[in-house]
């Protein structure tokens, strides 16, 4: 059987005391957005653009709060220039990254922006964890989130597409 | 459009309180700077678009204290979406105050979408803010909006567009970061989170 990864990284978000969780949405992040929208102690923030998480993220910090931002890869892309400001100020960063643009893939626009994910990122100071499988998903959170609220680390988990699962636009619609 | 940008801010940030400030890259920054640096003051030298982001997860974070954004309209015009997403989460503590020349001051002056016309404050009323004005003859409304009256508030100021001295903030932003942590949080701030 296939472990509740959202379940679980959920667990680990109460666990750390994460209490800000920014998103735009994707498929993959469904069921944990909805964890944390349930969840009382936890501020769940509809982003427009995935930059804004970053500036909401500080901001918390600044004020004493954990912040962890849902997103997909195609929207790295958007977090270019704002990573600057973690990388000069050291603002921790919790990202969790559902991967488009792998195996699996339906849509040839999501493609270069997931092959140069992971890049981008380092490129720009952050951590990245693969988490290749469900099974692994919320063990690399749980660094993410030490090394980042302890250390004041850059953090990202990259989720792989064979964890999401999704093979055709009617499927995802379906979803 | 007779104001100047400096009294505005200065007058804003009077007997301040215990009120927390975010400003955006540019000239907000250097014009908080001018009224008096505060460790409870953010001043950005980056991350454009994103100041009033930074004052919504300040918001949320301390719901009782007052925060106040100050940014320039060229740095509010490329953050828009932040005011539909501020909109949503209906922080009653944040105030965001554009200070509005219609120009981008620190590169040639050249002329900002407001310039023609495009009205921000109209788009902080579409995106849900309970106040939303814009100031050109004096600011008095605008301190009640900072102060007192329950938010999300927005405030268009229209001032010259004067090119002053630069009074710089620390530019270092560990240091940003971590004076504010310490003035408003205390000791706590600085241990690790299991340690509070």
């Amino acid at each position: 059987m296939q472990p509740d990864w959202p379940a679980e990284v959920h667990r680990e978000l109460v666990a750390a005391g994460v209490r800000v969780v920014g998103y735009v949405p994707d498929a993959g992040h469904k069921r944990l957005i909805e964890l944390c929208q349930a969840d009382k102690n936890m501020r769940a923030v509809p982003l427009t653009t995935e930059e804004e998480g970053i500036g909401l993220a500080a901001g918390a910090w600044l004020g004493g709060e954990k912040t962890v931002l849902l997103m997909q890869s195609s929207g790295v892309g958007n977090l270019v220039n704002v990573l600057g400001m973690v990388k000069v100020c050291r603002f921790p960063l919790v990202m969790i990254i559902t991967m488009r643009g792998e195996q699996g893939e339906f849509n040839p626009w999501q493609v270069p922006m997931g092959q140069t994910t992971a890049r981008v990122l380092e490129t720009m100071g952050v951590a990245v964890r693969q988490a290749g499988e469900a099974q692994t998903v919320a063990a690399h959170v749980h660094t993410a989130l030490r090394l980042a609220f302890e250390a004041q680390g850059a953090e990202a988990v990259l989720v792989a597409q064979r964890v999401i699962g999704i093979k055709s636009f009617q499927e995802q619609a379906n979803q | 459009m007779k104001l100047h940008r400096r009294e505005v801010v200065a007058e804003l940030l009077r007997d301040r309180g215990d009120l927390l400030v975010v400003a955006g890259l540019g000239s907000t920054a250097w014009d908080i700077t001018a009224a008096g640096d505060s460790p409870l003051s953010f001043p950005m030298w980056g991350a454009m678009g994103q100041a009033a982001m930074i004052g919504l997860g300040l918001a949320l974070a301390q719901p009782r204290r007052r925060v106040l954004v100050v940014t320039g309209d060229g740095e509010m015009l490329m953050g828009l979406g932040s005011l539909a997403t501020i909109g949503v989460q209906q922080p009653a503590n944040l105030a965001v105050v554009v200070i509005d020349n219609e120009r981008y001051g620190e590169t040639g002056m050249q002329r900002t979408h407001t310039a023609w016309g495009i009205d921000l404050a109209a788009v902080a009323s579409g995106c849900k803010f309970k106040h939303a004005i814009t100031a050109t003859a004096d600011v008095g409304a605008v301190r009640e909006l900072v102060y007192r009256t329950p938010g999300p508030s927005f405030a268009a100021v229209k001032v010259l567009d004067e090119k002053l001295p630069l009074v710089l903030p620390p530019p270092d932003g560990v240091l940003l970061k971590a004076r504010f942590r310490r003035a408003l949080l205390g000791d706590s701030a600085d241990v690790l989170p299991e340690e509070r």
